[in-house]
Order: structure tokens, then C-alpha cells, then sequence
């Protein structure tokens, strides 16, 4: 199937949540709940996006260390809280998995 | 050189609009080196999800928002119906309101269209760059009357830039062999994003909830568990910002 109606879709609705404020001439403040919660939207989403990535293998969790998706971004994220470089973190992070999946069995 | 006797007022003369579009181009360059690659792996990934090249390109112009991108690239590859990855792009990108909210005033005096095009270019990378002289401006005490060109110069910088990085990440992703195992990128970029924003017990409440909760509502069918994480993530956030000791 193509995905571009549903881009295009996605596109004005990020349009729109860009033009809204600078649209309403500035006349109406965000809520501060809103604000608040907003500040957690980027960790939440993107934690929920990368553990699943890193612990499910073949379609189930897999927490055992022999697992080198998880190795491999549990040394990423060392790297990211060191350097905080996204650039570093991706060469540290491939570089074991690369090193990891050559080594491992299976 | 003795002043004007016409222009007796000691108040600089204002920079055209040339020079403001030029001025906003420069400032807005140093972020580019972390949004090339940003915007090739974008491409490269786009091209593994299973996205035809000329979609993936249009893309970066349609949405044009680096993570909301990248978290579709990860929706379509996993086959999730077309209503999640609306939302999760809608929940991705509710951040940029913010950024409306603040440029609201600075805009006011401009018409439909210059409105409409500053809010298609209203970006992370854009709205730093224009918080920064809209702070600096403050300080000050005056703003030019075409500092609107300042704020398209550092838009388009960033949206040439991102165009042009897809382009390549779309040219290279069709040569690389699955076994390189470069979808693993994704998760590398996102780990690199948050792992620095996590700097109190609220960031670290929302991330960890939501982490844990992804894997236990991993089986959850149209994705839903992505949705379900991220909410109850930043309640967690919340929650813990509330019960502050």
C-alpha cells in the first residue's frame, strides 16, 4: 500500500500543531499541565520505542546477557550518558554489535 | 564621518531583509554537523522499512520533523495501522506548540502567509536557533523590523539541509546488505537522544515506566503498547514531579 495519504495527513497535523499558538495571535497561554507533561513526551515515547528493540528478540523478551542487541545498548547508553555525542553513541553502540554478533553463538 | 543632520536619532539603521535571511543562514550552520547524519540515517532507514525512495524524500518535506520521522519509519516497518502512526505523530510532536506559543508575539505584526511558512519551519533545530536571537534581542532592548527574514533564513537552512541528507541516506540505503544489521541505528539515535535529557527523578520516573510497560504490552496488537507505554510514562513523570521530597 502507499503511505503517502497517511504522511500527508501526519504532515498537516504537524503543520497545524506548529501554526496554533502563532495562529491564535498569541491570545491564548498553553495550560500549564499541558506544559508539564510535555517535558516528559520525548523520554516516554522514545524509551518506549528503544527497550522493546533492544529485549525482544524473535518475537519474546529476552533478558539473558547472551542477547547482543541489549549488550549493545546497554553500552550505548553508557556512551550517551558519557559523551552525550549522538555520533559517538551510534559508532560505540554498531561497533558492539558488530564485535557481538561475530563472537555470540546464535 | 559626522552623523546625518536628518537622522539625528542615535539608533543603528536596520538590516535588510537580505542581510537578516543571511545572518539567519549562519546561525543556524553549526547545527547542521548534528543534523546531517541525523537526516541520513533517516533516509537509509526509511529505505529498509520498506518506504520507495521518492516517498521517504517526500516525507522529509511533508512532516519535515527529524523523530516523528524516524518513529514512523519504525510504525511502518512494523506494519502498524495508519491511526497509530497518526497519533504517535501528533503525541511526537505536540512539543512543537510550545515553540508556537513562543513565537506567537514576535510574529503577530505579519501576515497569513508569512505566518503559514515560519510555522511549516518551526523546528527544533529553527526554533532554537530564533529563541536565541529573540533573547538576545530582549537584552537589548530592539528588534529590527525585518527580523521575520532572520527567522526564514534559519528555517530554510535547516530544511535545504535535511532535504539534501535524506537524499543521500536514500542513495546510500539502497546499497548496504541487511547483515551490516544498520536498523539497529534507530534505537542507537533515540538512545543517544534521551539518555542526556534524563537529568532529574521525573525524567528518569517517564522513561523508566514507560520502558517497562513497552515490553509488558509488547503483544498488545496495532502497536497500542507504544501508545500505552508512552502515556503511562508521563504520568509517571508527573507523578513523581508531584510527590517531590
Amino acid at each position: 500500500m502507499s503511505w503517502l495519504p497517511v504522511l500527508a495527513v501526519a504532515g498537516l497535523v504537524t503543520f497545524a500543531i506548529r501554526l496554533s499558538f502563532i495562529a491564535l495571535l498569541g491570545r491564548v497561554e498553553v495550560p500549564p499541565l499541558l506544559t508539564r507533561a510535555l517535558r516528559f513526551v520525548p523520554a516516554a515515547v522514545l524509551s518506549a520505542i528503544i527497550v522493546p528493540e533492544l529485549v525482544v528478540r524473535d518475537g519474546a523478551p529476552d533478558l539473558r546477557l547472551g542477547n547482543p542487541r541489549l549488550l549493545a545498548g546497554l553500552l550505548a547508553a553508557l556512551v550517551a550518558w558519557r559523551t552525550r555525542s549522538v555520533l559517538t553513541t551510534i559508532a560505540a553502540g554498531m561497533a558492539a554489535l558488530w564485535a557481538l554478533l561475530a563472537l555470540l553463538p546464535g | 564621518m559626522s552623523p546625518s543632520p536628518t537622522c539625528p536619532a542615535a539608533a543603528p539603521p536596520a538590516a535588510t531583509p537580505w542581510r537578516e535571511f543571511l545572518a539567519g543562514c549562519r546561525d543556524e550552520g553549526p547545527i547542521l554537523l548534528g543534523v546531517a547524519p541525523f537526516g541520513m540515517i533517516y533516509g537509509l532507514l526509511a529505505l529498509r522499512a520498506g518506504l520507495g525512495p521518492l516517498t521517504a524524500q517526500a516525507m522529509s518535506s511533508v512532516v519535515f520533523a527529524g523523530s516523528a520521522q524516524l518513529v514512523a519509519t519504525q510504525l511502518i516497518h512494523d506494519g502498524a495501522p495508519s491511526a497509530v502512526l497518526v497519533t504517535t505523530i501528533f503525541v511526537v510532536n505536540l512539543r512543537h506548540a510550545l515553540y508556537s506559543a513562543s513565537l506567537a508575539t514576535e510574529v503577530r505584526h505579519l501576515g497569513a502567509r508569512w505566518k503559514g511558512l515560519l510555522a511549516y519551519l518551526l523546528t527544533d533545530e529553527a526554533y532554537a536557533v530564533i529563541a536565541a536571537r529573540v533573547s538576545r534581542d530582549a537584552a537589548a532592548g530592539r528588534a529590527s523590523p525585518n527580523r521575520h527574514w532572520y527567522f526564514l533564513g534559519a528555517g530554510f537552512t535547516l530544511w535545504f539541509a535535511w532535504q539534501v541528507a535524506t537524499a543521500a541516506g536514500v542513495f546510500l540505503g539502497a546499497q548496504v546488505p541487511d547483515r551490516w544489521a544498520l536498523d539497529f541505528t534507530l534505537a542507537l539515535t533515540f538512545i543517544a537522544l534521551v539518555f542526556p535529557s534524563l537529568r532529574d527523578r521525573a525524567a528518569v520516573a517517564a522513561a523508566a515506566a514507560a520502558g517497562v510497560l513497552s515490553v509488558v504490552a509488547f503483544r498488545l496488537p496495532y502497536k497500542l503498547g507504544l501508545v500505552l507505554a508512552a502515556v503511562a510514562g508521563v504520568a509517571a513523570g508527573l507523578l513523581a514531579e508531584a510527590h517531590r521530597p
